[in-house]
Formats: structure tokens, sequence, C-alpha cells
């Protein structure tokens, strides 16, 4: 009967430190969102979306111009890693061998391991080094590594719920094999391939250190992808460890508007409503 | 009904010779297509080639002036004088990473169990949630936060206390200046909790159900069953995990640099500043002159590298080992 208790009050204790241990983990989301929000939407006025960000210690200005740098980097890494990311999974699914299929996998996954800083150093030394200057474009091939494994690994997981039956009716209707790939197998798992999609930008959008030394970052305005290029992520981190109070509040301004963003994206991916398989 | 019938007429009369042209022209068509489709399968593999060659390439004059050995031993960096040791930056992130999936480990796998074993469905996936939009955060704010919230509220409580009360034990030696190793730990701790936590999950409901019922049906409490049933199935999971958070948290570059100090030294001390491998390299790639001070970051990005595959590719064959599913089921 002791022995009884004894086993009660020792899973009562471990219930006790599970839940504190839950606790403990979503204390500091709950600081870190606090922070944000507080002191964000404090900072947050037209003229952060309208202006580019003012010299040292001067207040007001904004980040347009890293928005701007942002999403022209996250267009062209889409542009270079999408198709890598779906075509390759195509080829996991619809082709590929399977011990082929599983090395090429378990490449993907190792990947996505590598620390994005890493993909910022291979970068330079292919398109820095030879283009003689920081550029956009080295900016966005480093982020275009870091999307292809996610891109990849969920068509992968989607093109394989779609069930077989409609790969075989398009093919006994005489559509080649191709055809059948792209306007029957690929359309119907569209959803979670954007779903995968999205996600992979959300990654990207905040990615600061592959940028570092490859799109540099920008004072003023700038378009043209072999040149420095202003990168929201990055303005973040300059007005972060910069000594100036004014800096500060646009920090924790692109910190909420980045957040977000993010946030804005993942709940449009759940929208467009991935299927997961339940095994 | 007798368009089809015309339509059909029409098509076999041009004889055999078009028909077996749009054969082949199909045949062509997938040939393409197949073409494609393994050239972008194939530059997943060409690029992870690429990384570790252009790497290497790139680090090669300094392995050639110090050798490996040399280098990575070495404790002294000062560029001006063409001087390159490494030793500082490996100790300051794997003490850094250590340390903090010390701390993680614990609190995500209790999270884990929490979310999958004690708490009702709905609760649970709210958490779970919770979480993994912890998980999405930039890196870059997390080192906002640190630094201009988390930094000062170490230098003025914690460390003073920490140094009065525990200050004569090597890990609490020194002035507090708020950025060090004590913050980079809890930056990195915060930081990896997330994803050990949601792998572990995926995990933990992976457990069948079977097993906790025959646990519950011998007379066992939840804790029991828990560490009967659960634990033991989803251990080689769990590890991956952690493994898998270990090499997040030595690849994690942003936050850290933020908050650790950015100082070189040997120090057993979590109040002192230390300095990691990816924030030297994101401190000094960028201004770097000489040809010798690329080639040491190189090299140490070489390093990293070589660590965090090992990393990695241990903490796949772990979780790939739990699902049987032969893609490899569970993923971060």
């Amino acid at each position: 009967m002791k022995g009884l208790i004894l086993r009660h009050l020792k899973n009562h204790g471990m219930t006790l430190l599970m839940c504190l241990a839950t606790l403990t983990v979503l204390l500091p989301l709950g600081l870190v969102f606090a922070y944000i929000v507080k002191m964000g939407f404090s900072s947050v006025n037209a003229d952060f979306f309208t202006k580019i960000p003012p010299p040292p210690g001067e207040a007001g200005g904004g980040m347009a111009n890293g928005m701007v740098g942002s999403a022209l980097l996250i267009f062209c890494a889409s542009a270079l890693g999408i198709p890598v990311g779906v075509f390759g999974a195509v080829y996991l699914s619809e082709y590929g061998g399977s011990r082929i299929s599983t090395v090429i996998r378990f490449a993907a996954d190792v990947l996505s391991g590598v620390p994005s800083i890493i993909t910022g150093l291979v970068a330079y030394t292919l398109l820095v080094v030879p283009m003689k200057g920081f550029s956009a474009l080295a900016g966005a091939f480093a982020l275009s590594l870091i999307m292809i494994p996610i891109v990849l690994r969920t068509t992968e997981e989607q093109l394989k719920l779609v069930p077989n039956s409609l790969r075989e009716a398009s093919l006994a209707l005489g559509v080649p094999l191709w055809r059948t790939t792209l306007k029957v197998t690929l359309r119907s798992a569209l959803m979670g391939v954007t779903t995968g999609v999205l996600l992979a930008i959300a990654r990207i959008a905040g990615e600061t250190a592959p940028l570092l030394f490859t799109a540099l970052g920008n004072q003023f305005w700038s378009h043209k992808l072999t040149e420095p290029i202003a990168a929201m992520p990055l303005q973040i981190f300059n007005f972060a460890i910069s000594p100036y109070d004014d800096w500060h509040r646009l920090a924790w301004a692109g910190a909420l508007v980045l957040v977000v963003m993010m946030f804005t994206l993942s709940l449009a991916a759940r929208s467009f409503g991935a299927r997961k398989k339940h095994s | 009904m007798s368009g089809g019938w015309d339509t059909t007429e029409e098509f076999v009369k041009p004889g055999q010779e078009a028909h077996q042209w749009k054969i082949e022209k199909r045949a062509s068509g997938d040939f393409l297509f197949k073409g494609v489709t393994v050239f972008f399968a194939f530059s997943i593999l060409a690029i992870l080639a690429l990384v570790a060659m252009e790497m290497y390439v790139e680090s090669l004059p300094i392995i050639h002036k110090f050798g490996w050995w040399g280098f990575v031993k070495g404790s002294d960096w000062d560029p001006v004088n063409g001087s390159f040791g490494a030793l500082p930056y490996i100790w300051g992130s794997v003490y850094s990473s250590i340390l903090a999936l010390l701390f993680a480990t614990p609190l995500s796998v209790g999270t884990a169990l929490f979310i999958t074993e004690i708490l009702p469905h709905r609760v649970g996936g709210l958490v779970a949630s919770l979480v993994e939009l912890l998980a999405a955060i930039p890196s870059v704010i997390y080192g906002l936060w640190g630094i201009l919230v988390m930094v000062p509220w170490l230098q003025k409580t914690v460390e003073p206390f920490l140094i009065d009360h525990f200050g004569s034990l090597p890990f609490f030696q020194g002035a507090p200046y708020g950025v060090g190793m004590l913050a980079a730990v809890l930056i990195l701790m915060i930081m990896t909790v997330p994803i050990i936590t949601s792998i572990s999950k995926e995990v933990l409901l992976a457990v069948p159900q079977s097993q906790k019922e025959a646990a519950i049906a011998l007379g066992a409490t939840r804790w029991e069953m828990i560490r009967m049933s659960v634990l033991p199935y989803g251990k080689s999971g769990i590890l991956g995990a952690v493994i898998l958070g270990l090499g997040r948290a030595i690849g994690e570059t942003m936050a850290v640099t933020m908050v650790i100090g950015n100082t070189p030294q040997l120090s057993l001390s979590l109040v002192n500043p230390a300095y990691t491998m990816p924030s030297v390299i994101a401190n000094e790639f960028a201004e770097a002159t000489s040809k010798l001070h690329t080639a040491a970051l190189m090299e140490i990005g070489l390093i990293l590298l070589g660590v965090t595959l090992i990393v990695n590719i241990l903490a796949r064959l772990l979780l790939w080992s739990v699902s049987r599913n032969e893609k490899g089921g569970i993923r971060q």
C-alpha cells in the first residue's frame, strides 16, 4: 500500500515537473513577443514604410529601401530555388530508383542543416569574387541554397500523396508521362506545394548571416542586381548593435514588421492546407 | 457519338508514318522532361559537393602555412601580423552549444511529453503551435531582444548576484559585462528548445498506442507508462532531435554574435565575453583584406561545416531509423 502511494506521488511530481518545463519554455516566447509588440508599435509609423534610414544619431526615417531590397532578394532566390526544389522532388517521387532517391533525400536533409553563414561564404567565392563586388545576385543565390531543401522535401511529400489512380487514368487516356506529371500530378498537389514554398519564403525572409558578405546592405535605394542592396534583416542587425536609441527604435519597428509578415505567411501557408499524411 | 467516330477516322487516315512520328515525339518529350528532373535532383548532390570543395580550396593557403593541427590548436589570432589559430573560437562554439543543450534537453523533452501525454489533445496542439511560432522567429530578432533586453538585465541583476554568491567557482569569475558566455548560452537555449521540442513531439506521437495501453493495463501510473513504454520507444528519435539541436546551436550566427561579446579567449567563466566560429566569420569576413586572413576564416568555415555535417548525418540517421517509412517521415 505504501508503495502505491509513493508511486502516485512520483507520478504527480513528474507531471508537475513537465508542466513547469512547459511554462519555462513558453515564458521567453511571451517575453520576446511582448517586447517586439510593445517597442515595435510605438516606433512604427508612416515614415517607416516610405523613408530610408536616417544618418547616425538622427530621429525619424524608415526602412523602405530594406523592404524593397528584401522583396527583390526573396523574388530572385525563389526564381532560382523553386524550380530546383520542385523538379528535384518530381524526380524523387515519379522517377527515382529507391537507392539514389534516398541518397538525394539524405543530402537535402543534411544541406538544410548546414549553417546559413556557410551558404554566404560559398556565394561569396562563387559570385562575389568573380564579379568583383558585393551584389544582390550573390545574396539571392545564398538564400536560394537555403530554400532548395525545404521546397524539395515538402513538394515530394505532397506528390507522394497524389493517388496513383489519377496518374494511371491520365496515362490510360494516352497522355504522355511528362504531361501527366505536369498537368495531373503536380496540379493536384499544387496547394501543398504552395504551402512548402510559402514556408520556405518565411524562412529566408529573416535570414541575415548569408547576406552579410553577399548583398552587404546599402544605405540608399538600389535596384540593380549587380550592386549591394539593402535588406531588412541586415538593417535590424546593424541598428541593433549601434549605440543610438533612434536606431534601436527603428530596429524594433523592423522586427515587428518582419514578425507580422512571417506569421501572415505561415498562416497563409496553413490555409492552403498541406494535406498531412496520417500514418 | 458520331462526331467522335469521325475524328478518330481522320486521325488514323494519314497513315502509319504520322502516327509513328507522334509516338516518337511523345517519347522525346518524356526523355527531355525526365532529363530536367534528373538534372535538378542531382544538383542537390552537386551543391553539397560544391560547398565542401569550395571551402576546402579557399582555405588551402592557411592549411599549407599552419597545417590542420597547428591551426586548430593555435590560440593566437592576429590578422595584422599574419598569425592565426582557431582554438578560442572552437572552444567558444563547443562550450556555448553544449551548455545550452544541457539546459535545453530536459526542458524540451519535458515539454514534448507534457504536450503529447498529459495535456488534452486540443490544448496540446495549441501549445505545440506556440512552440513552433518560437522556432519561426528569425535569429536576428532573438539577437535584438538579447542585446537590448536580456543583456542589460544580466549585467545589472543576474551577473552581480552570481559573482557575489558563487564567485569562488571558476564559472563565475570576472566582471559583469552583460555580454558574454552566459548571454550566449541563454539565447541558444531559447532558440534550440523549440526545435528539439517539436521534433521530439513528432517522435513521441509515433509511439504505438498499444505500447502505452499495455503498460496501463499492467497497472502502471502515467509516469511509469512514460518511463517504461514511451521513452524507450522514442529514445533514439529524441537523441536525434537533441543532436539536430546541437547542430543548430553550433551553426547559429546572428543572435550569438550580438550577445557573446566577441573576445577570443579560453575561459571556463560564464560571465566573461567569448567568441564562436560563426561569429568571427560574420564579423571579420567582409573586412578581411589579406589573402591569409580570408583563408583563415574560410578554414574556420570548413571546420564548422565538417562538424555540422557529422552532427546532421548522425541526427538524420537516428531520426530516419525511427520512422520505418522509407522516405523518413519525421522532419523538422
